[in-house]
């Protein structure tokens, strides 16, 4: 009662007004509280909620269950770690000749070309998969990233293109009109540690996605989605072109990959294949489905909740066995795995809408 | 020559793994329509429980013939999968046979999750041994130079005697009939007298029994075993079932075998054909690509599939 | 205007959330607090990472226990630094041989304003983890780390108490090439960072050598059947075959080898070498010979007395990096020590100077942060057990 009233006092655009101020003063807080460290947790947890918008598209949107989204990740990581990195010069003779300073692409003409590279890539895995049904598809997808991942590891023979399972290091940091994120930002009246300045920037890219997101869910786009995830078959009687639907819902989710995947790769400095394993994929799947398959407020809840819930669970399981135990009787990695496992068996059974469903007409 | 010949060999042992899983797999999809991505897991588990017996009776005595060891260790641990199997049905499938046709999916990658976990908490983390209780010393085959061990050769056979035996299973016996009926159109077999529920579970129970068995023979034939042993191959057997015609038997043991020999033979000769471009390292994938081949040149497999038409 | 359909409803939800994990964070700062406050004197961190969890646990583990052994040593006879009597606090972080929470737990342990930190375990875990130790100006000393970028990055704050890989690779050629007097080898890796790396630096020495290298293999460290490539191996008659990879991979390697019928000698790192590999490989286990970056803890002149202290503390057997681990908190507190300060930077000011005994012999630096005096030691499994074939001296 004294919940709704209190709230009914406010206008709409002070809620909106309260969470901006939050975000902001978030990273703040958080350092304050936790460290940096948790401060770079929450950056990871921005690039996630991108990761899953983007595979909600997929997934959520046209219902098309791909178990290989990582690779389109990692297609945006190299991209940025070829083009901003000492490794290209180092390799070949050409190109040191060409670059007589070094390749220092900078991440937005990167991230452009990271688009259309991944959406490329997403058209290309679309097509045979045109005819399969959502198992078939799921087990395709699954091979396509290994097989990038695969050619990511071993793309160091004949000629060094990817350096093989050492990964790519030394990589560019990121940089917006000068300003190095690697570096604190020294406004005068107060310094702006790099880790935080990466949060607003993350959270700008994730905000825009998301509103991508809603646009495209109530567009005709999103809405032949919608149909083709509930009937195919009708779908087509109804005139729509599922192929050319299901191709973009492909390259539009892998495109969204492909500019996290840069901006990671920026971010931490190195990749390796080691980043872009299946398990990575099954993880981006989970906060979608545990989230709210389909609805863009539970996917953003799910990312956050699982991309935090492993460093929580690091700082919680572990001392408390101690405590209680007086040793570790089932390691972190263990319960995490576990619990995995578990969440998306009782999802699926008693929740398949996820934690965050859409509400009214739940189609 | 000699190589060529070892390479057709590995490839055949290799593929008569990957059919003896094949065929678990393909029974299940045929029935139920759903990729049992636990499949693998149950192998595992099948391998892990014989472990704890085998260590157990090894443990009293170490006088039994080796081959009698495990024929006694067989049966139970067989009877462990079949049950295994008829839980992971009941509790994550079951209930899931009408819901939108990406649930079930995700629940058997859950299953997988927690399988493989529960497998870490009760056995370990690393690589165990298992003890090679089959002779190993290797035959040569014709004076030709190649080799082959007495184990490969009970594998190759053992694959061959189960899909006769389930071949025989599925065509001329009664629940074999219900089998097919059910996997046909499972209302109208209802219809007719089928109770569809528990064919489904006897269905699951003979995959689990295979893939215990399966597990077995892995596990004897490697030597060592480890919580994640029987993911790739599971996989890899679903390539193997897809290749051949999934639902279909004899498309399961084609598909194993022809799957088997494409890999030996791949990481054997691709370094050799290309120049060393790509080499045995990519041999990973050649399953992988075989299964994107199929399914774009011929979804329904080499000798055509035999499953109900689920949209 | 964007509408953004803000509710009311979204919004108390999103606010719960918020506070939800802010209280968590809290509770995550929490867990972090790691041994009581000491008693009296200034308290100084010292940080340790290592895998402690996953396959390799059980030798994170010993990490772990070698450095706390050391820890409480000097604790236990006292260390005055400035006129102020200090005491040591270990603070030990678990990286799942991951190399992305390698770098938070780095990120972790410069918020925790650690001295100086011993770690990591594996290469490709140290490396990404150096770039946080480098920009916090905290010298990283790694007990086991053997792939050479690790100290050739250029940062002032990487140093290892093992041989490289650039040193085991040619220490192992050289075997084959004048011990086995192989003419031919064929090489496997397994795709790893390590086990690639290591075949590398090898595949350099024997070529340098003039030996032919019949055929470049791999696999993958998750595999288990090698027939195929071992037939294709077999085909081009090697006198030698050397695997780079873990003995996980390397002992059923060994063992599809025998079965086959081949009968050639299989040389492999440190990643192989374990007493594991006898029961992995079983009985072809005797066709192995081996290599560690480092010395043998029998060959060690304290290496009995610490193999006794420490089964003492933690009762249970060094695997085998423990003894790294302890000097490696030795040559910091050294380092503490000759700069009369606690202070990261001017630890990492003095560190290049080191000169002093440890378990595992001389220790002092070169201008990249090796070791001067590395040694490379070679194993056979003659009885079906590991034992000390040959020290190589760098």
């Amino acid at each position: 009662m004294l919940r709704e009233t209190l709230f009914n006092r406010l206008p709409r655009s002070a809620y909106l007004w309260i969470g901006i101020i939050a975000l902001i003063l978030m990273p703040w807080v958080v350092g304050a509280s936790g460290g940096n460290y948790w401060v770079r947790v929450l950056d990871f947890a921005l690039l996630y909620i991108v990761l899953a918008l983007g595979l909600n598209v997929v997934v959520g949107f046209a219902g098309l269950l791909d178990l290989g989204y990582i690779a389109f990740y990692a297609l945006g990581a190299y991209s940025f770690a070829l083009l901003a990195s000492p490794h290209l010069p180092q390799q070949f003779e050409t190109i040191a000749a060409a670059f007589p300073e070094g390749m220092h692409f900078s991440p937005w003409i990167v991230a452009v070309f990271s688009i259309i590279l991944a959406a490329l890539f997403g058209i290309i895995l679309g097509f045979p998969t045109l005819q399969l049904r959502g198992d078939y598809l799921a087990i395709v997808t699954l091979g396509f990233g290994e097989i990038i991942r695969i050619f990511m590891n071993n793309l160091d023979r004949p000629f060094n293109l990817t350096n093989g399972p050492k990964g790519i290091t030394a990589i560019d940091p990121i940089q917006l009109f000068g300003i190095s994120f690697a570096k604190p930002l020294d406004l005068g009246f107060i310094q702006i540690p790099g880790l935080y300045l990466v949060f607003y920037l993350f959270l700008l890219l994730a905000i825009s996605v998301a509103i991508v997101c809603l646009h495209l869910q109530d567009s005709r786009i999103g809405r032949a989605w919608i149909a083709i995830r509930e009937d195919e078959i009708a779908a087509k009687a109804m005139g729509i072109n599922t192929r050319n639907m299901k191709l973009l819902a492909f390259a539009i989710g892998a495109s969204f990959a492909g500019v996290a995947g840069v901006l990671f790769s920026a971010f931490q400095g190195f990749v390796s294949p080691e980043s872009f394993t299946l398990w990575e994929s099954i993880v981006v799947l989970a906060m979608v489905v545990l989230g709210g398959i389909g609805h863009i407020p539970g996917v953003i809840l799910g990312a956050v909740l699982l991309a935090i819930f492993p460093e929580v669970l690091r700082g919680i399981a572990q001392p408390l066995q101690q405590a209680l135990f007086g040793h570790v009787i089932i390691d972190v990695e263990v319960i995490r795995q576990l619990i995995y496992g578990l969440a998306l068996i009782l999802i699926m059974l008693y929740r398949p809408g996820g934690i965050w469903q859409k509400g009214g007409n739940n189609s | 020559m000699d190589i060529f010949l070892q390479q057709i060999i590995n490839g055949l042992v290799l593929g008569s793994i990957y059919a003896l899983i094949a065929l678990g797999y393909t029974m299940v999809y045929g029935v139920l329509g759903i990729i049992n991505f636990a499949h693998g897991e149950v192998l595992m588990i099948g391998a892990m429980v014989s472990l704890s017996l085998l260590r157990l009776i090894l443990g009293f005595t170490s006088d039994l013939p080796g081959w009698l060891t495990l024929l006694i260790v067989l049966p139970i641990t067989m009877a462990v999968c079949a049950g295994l199997s008829y839980w992971i049905e009941r509790i994550a499938y079951r209930p899931l046979r009408n819901a939108p046709r990406l649930a079930p999916l995700i629940s058997a990658i859950g299953m997988s999750i927690l399988l493989q976990t529960i497998a870490m908490m009760i056995w370990s983390r690393n690589p165990m041994t298992y003890p090679q209780l089959l002779p190993s010393i290797p035959i040569d085959v014709w004076g030709s130079g190649a080799t082959i061990t007495g184990k490969e050769i009970v594998i190759i056979v053992v694959a061959l005697a189960v899909m006769c035996g389930l071949l025989f299973l599925v065509e001329k016996t009664k629940l074999g009939r219900a089998m097919r009926a059910t996997a046909e159109n499972t209302q109208i077999a209802a219809l007719m007298g089928v109770n569809p529920n528990r064919v489904i579970s006897i269905t699951f129970m003979l995959g689990g029994a295979l893939a215990a068995l399966a597990g077995i023979m892995i596990a004897s034939n490697y030597g060592n075993v480890h919580f994640y042993m029987g993911f790739i191959p599971g996989l890899k057997a679903f390539t193997a079932a897809v290749l051949g015609g999934i639902g279909n038997l004899k498309g399961a043991m084609l598909g194993g075998l022809l799957l088997g020999l494409i890999e030996s033979l791949g990481a054997g000769y691709i370094g050799d054909l290309t120049g060393g471009v790509f080499g045995s390292n990519y041999q990973d994938i050649f399953a992988f690509l075989v299964l994107i081949l199929v399914l774009v040149i011929r979804p329904t497999g080499l000798l055509g599939e035999r499953v109900s038409d689920r949209a | 205007m964007i509408n953004l359909k803000v509710s009311k409803v979204m919004f108390m939800k999103s606010a719960i959330a918020a506070a939800a994990t802010l209280v968590l964070f809290g509770c995550g700062k929490g867990g972090d607090k790691t041994a009581a406050t000491p008693a009296d004197g200034v308290e100084v961190k010292i940080g340790h990472v290592a895998p402690l969890t996953g396959p390799i646990a059980h030798l994170g583990k010993d990490n772990e226990n070698g450095a706390r052994l050391a820890i409480e040593e000097i604790n236990k006879s006292g260390l005055t630094i400035d006129g102020k009597k200090v005491v040591l606090t270990l603070v030990p972080e678990d990286d799942a041989e991951d190399p992305k929470t390698a770098t938070q737990v780095a990120q972790k342990l410069v918020d925790a304003k650690v001295v100086g930190v011993v770690g990591h375990l594996n290469s490709g875990t140290s490396i990404p983890a150096s770039k946080i130790y480098s920009d916090a100006g905290i010298t990283q000393v790694s007990p086991s780390a053997t792939n050479p970028d690790f100290t050739n990055q250029g940062f002032k704050t990487t140093y290892r108490l093992v041989a490289t890989d650039a040193q085991q690779g040619p220490a192992l050629a050289n075997y084959v090439v004048n011990t086995l007097k192989a003419k031919t080898v064929a090489i496997i890796d397994d795709s790893t960072q390590y086990g690639k790396g290591l075949a590398d630096e090898f595949e350099k020495t024997i070529k340098a050598a003039g030996v032919k290298v019949v055929t470049r293999e791999a696999s993958n460290n998750k595999a288990t059947d090698f027939k195929a490539i071992l037939t294709k191996v077999k085909g081009k008659k090697p006198d030698v075959i050397m695997y780079g990879g873990m003995d996980a991979t390397g002992g059923p390697l060994t063992k599809q080898a025998a079965e086959l019928g081949i009968k050639v000698k299989v040389v492999g790192g440190d990643g192989m070498c374990t007493e594991k590999l006898a029961e992995l490989a079983g009985d072809a286990v005797i066709n192995v010979t081996c290599s560690e970056a480092g010395m043998a803890l029998s060959k060690m002149a304290q290496g009995a007395d610490f193999q006794k202290r420490y089964k003492e503390r933690f009762n249970a057997d060094v695997q085998i990096y423990a003894p790294f681990t302890y000097d490696a908190v030795y040559v910091l507190v050294d380092s503490m020590k000759r700069a009369n300060s606690a202070d990261p930077a001017k630890i990492l000011a003095a560190m290049p100077d080191t000169k002093m005994d440890g378990l595992v012999g001389n220790i002092a630096f070169d201008n990249k942060g090796d070791m001067k005096e590395g040694v490379i030691t070679l194993y056979d499994f003659k009885d079906k057990k590991k034992t000390v074939l040959d020290v190589i001296k760098m």
